[in-house]
């Protein structure tokens, strides 16, 4: 595989793009089993993650993910935007420039953040979440979670709940679902859809209970509590009690259907505790494929080789 | 002073329909004689032969950010990257720091201008005191001071209250209230316009109805008060068809819409660059289709620049951090050229009138018009060079164009203003 320098979001990716991720990160899988789950493959490269937005589960996983590949990883983060602080992008991407570092693991508040670091570095530059356009690893880590679960994507149905509109990881998900020929929808408050996004080929619902028993698929997003204000929804009460992932309306389920979530998890809100922790619920594999999917990211991109 | 002789040129006038190979004559400020092979040994001679002469093109609406940022434009440099673009007259918003809100300012401008001794700058004063929404301004002073129209351009006039009694205080002087029709609370801090494209990107939009609510609402306020309303550019399809609608009943509007409107739409977004970041958004294909069919049944008078320069370092951020506005007195032109005479095949008598004097009528000056005894402000440009917009060849102090470096076709080869040469470049 000859890569683009950069992984700045899904929706430009071909099918067969993701699916060499996606098969790395399986073998990836594998050497995370191992007693000691380290190769040598990045050894002497410098990976930098650079988080303008608090977040402290993706910048584990890839500072893990380039560990297990013995990479040096250096991790920064401020959780404002560097405007604030006096220091533009553009300075800090010349900085990170003059300091020669092999790669750039970005999140940023703004959508398109990490493309414009990229047209500036010759560092490849790997999004980790800009704004509310993509978040490309995590979807990456989402597609391969529900691979280990069917056997393909073809016939497969996903739902997704939530604030659509504002979500990097819904949009990054809906592009490579629809790439990989999945059917999508969307269920929502039509406050949290966004305009034209039928034009993507994806059914949009606004009544949870009468569709959720129709997918393999259910991906609950984190609401962000902060919106209310914004007036997109009138009460985190409300919200749960309308789209909330309860267990009764987890028994409407398909049987082998599954429960998604890109966490971190907002308990008792997008999904009860216990919908969290039951045998439907495979968030705790996605944390685990985030670190094979990261090194297999973070292989390629950075110029691996298999030794 | 030297008479100055315009030989050979295709002489387009919009208001008295000539187009035809004619030379012109200028002695003193005034254009002295129109006629076919004009013969006059001590006239100062400027060939243009293959190029068009028409009346100079009025800009109803540019920032020229003076009072208040000289390092991204002052009136002088204002002027001059003006009447490089072929404008001999500029209307400049107050949106300054401090705000044109009173008559030193005005003063100033026109001090300022009269240095620079360039092109024609008018003031817009501004509506409400400080352009906070909340007092109108002295308008009487402010008219006699030399205003040409008020607006609080940049921000909306969002009381409706406020923006119906500006509109009737300002027929006491019979001067236009230059509404910049978006509605804040529906615009929210949308970076773009809300439509698929934001969609894909993950942009916050700004809505097509923010725009068409303030437009729908300033027209009935029109009608209502009697008084003369401008609308400021306008993008979005249904603004069109509201002030087509609102014509045809006879309300007192007129609009503009400016050059990126129906040259690019939502999709150039795509390259997160944010000198595509401009306020209104850039809309959709469907909206600047609408644009071109507004210019072209005469729904929109004007053509307006809304010049708007912003220092390189502002720009040189994230999308979501840079502010609204590109340059464009310089590019006008060119753009009017590639999309509407050789894309859209407008007429150029059509074209330059909304250049004209369809301005000049809304200013209510005596200007934009070639004949005997009319005010000798000429514009000379050659339709079909073309040239290549840099760093080094702007005139603007600021460079935030999407045009930089890039191949235009059209050039401004001279201007006249006042019976004076204030621009010339050999081929």
């Amino acid at each position: 595989m000859n890569p683009k320098k950069d992984l700045l979001g899904i929706e430009k990716l071909t099918g067969k793009e993701i699916n060499q991720y996606l098969s790395l990160a399986n073998r990836f899988v594998k050497v995370l089993e191992r007693p000691i789950p380290i190769v040598p493959s990045l050894r002497g490269k410098t990976i930098l993650t650079l988080f303008f937005e608090p977040s402290t589960r993706t910048q584990i996983s890839f500072s893990v993910a380039a560990k297990r590949l013995s990479a040096d990883i250096i991790n920064f983060s401020r959780a404002t935007s560097s405007v604030s602080k006096g220091e533009t992008l553009l300075d800090t991407a010349k900085n990170i420039e003059a300091m020669k570092v092999d790669g750039v693991i970005v999140r940023h508040s703004a959508s398109g953040a990490a493309k414009f670091l990229a047209d500036q570095l010759d560092a490849f530059i790997i999004n980790a979440g800009d704004g509310s356009h993509e978040h490309p690893t995590q979807a990456l880590l989402d597609l391969m979670t529900m691979r280990q679960n069917f056997d393909n994507f073809k016939n497969l149905k996903v739902l997704i709940i939530g604030d659509i509109a504002h979500s990097r990881v819904a949009r990054s998900n809906i592009f490579g679902l629809k790439t990989l020929g999945a059917q999508v929808a969307i269920c929502a408050p039509p406050t949290m859809i966004p305009l034209g996004i039928d034009k993507l080929g994806v059914d949009v619902f606004y009544n949870l209970d009468d569709v959720i028993g129709d997918f393999d698929v259910v991906m609950a997003l984190r609401i962000q509590i902060e919106r209310q204000g914004a007036g997109l929804f009138p009460s985190i009460r409300e919200y749960r009690t309308l789209y909330g992932l309860t267990n009764e309306r987890v028994h409407k389920m398909k049987p082998k259907s599954i429960i998604m979530h890109p966490g971190p998890t907002n308990r008792g809100v997008e999904i009860d505790p216990d919908v969290a922790d039951s045998d439907k619920s495979v968030i705790l594999d996605q944390v685990k494929n985030g670190v094979a999917v990261r090194m297999a990211i973070l292989f390629i991109h950075a110029g691996g080789r298999i030794e | 002073m030297k008479a100055i002789l315009i030989k050979g040129g295709r002489v387009i006038d919009p208001k008295t329909e000539v187009d035809d190979i004619l030379d012109i004559l200028i002695t003193g400020n005034k254009i002295s004689k129109i006629d076919k092979e004009i013969r006059k040994n001590d006239a100062q001679k400027i060939n243009a032969k293959g190029k068009i002469v028409c009346p100079g093109f009025i800009d109803l609406h540019c920032h020229l950010r003076d009072p208040g940022r000289p390092d991204e434009e002052t009136i002088e440099s204002g002027s001059e990257s003006a009447i490089a673009g072929g404008f001999t007259t500029i209307c400049c918003m107050p949106n300054t720091e401090p705000a044109i809100d009173n008559e030193g300012i005005v003063n100033y401008i026109y001090k300022e201008a009269a240095r620079a001794n360039l092109c024609r700058v008018f003031p817009i004063g501004a509506i409400t005191k400080n352009r906070e929404g909340k007092e109108i301004t002295e308008f009487g002073e402010l008219v006699n001071a030399g205003v040409r129209g008020f607006s609080d351009d940049g921000d909306v006039v969002a009381d409706g209250n406020v923006f119906r009694h500006a509109l009737e205080y300002s027929k006491t002087f019979d001067v236009p209230i230059f509404e910049h029709p978006i509605d804040k609370y529906l615009a929210q801090d949308g970076l773009m316009n809300e439509g698929f494209v934001s969609t894909r990107l993950g942009m916050t939009g700004s809505p097509v109805i923010a725009e068409e609510v303030i437009v729908a609402r300033d027209l009935l306020l029109a009608k209502f008060t009697g008084a003369r309303l401008h609308l400021c550019h306008i993008s979005t399809k249904g603004a069109v068809e509201l002030i087509r609608e609102a014509k045809k009943k006879g309300v007192k509007v007129t609009c503009e819409t400016c050059p990126h409107y129906f040259f690019f739409n939502d999709e150039v977004l795509e390259s997160f660059g944010t000198s595509y970041k401009v306020n209104p958004p850039i809309r959709s294909e469907q909206d600047r289709q609408a644009i071109i069919k507004g210019l072209r049944d005469n729904t929109i008078d004007c053509i307006a620049t809304d010049h708007a320069p912003h220092c390189q370092a502002e720009k040189e951020l994230e999308f979501a951090n840079a502010p609204f506005g590109m340059i464009g007195f310089e590019t006008a032109l060119s753009l009017i050229i590639k999309e509407l005479v050789n894309k859209e095949k407008f007429d150029w008598i059509k074209i330059l009138e909304k250049l004209t004097v369809n301005p000049a009528k809304i200013l209510k000056e005596k200007l934009g018009v070639i004949k005997q005894g009319a005010v000798a402000d000429l514009t000379i440009f050659d339709p079909k060079k073309k040239w290549k917009f840099t760093s080094n060849t702007i005139k603007s102090k600021s460079k935030n164009t999407p045009f930089l470096n890039k191949e235009l076709i059209g050039k401004t080869i001279g201007v006249i203003v006042d019976g004076e040469i204030k621009y010339y470049t050999e081929d």
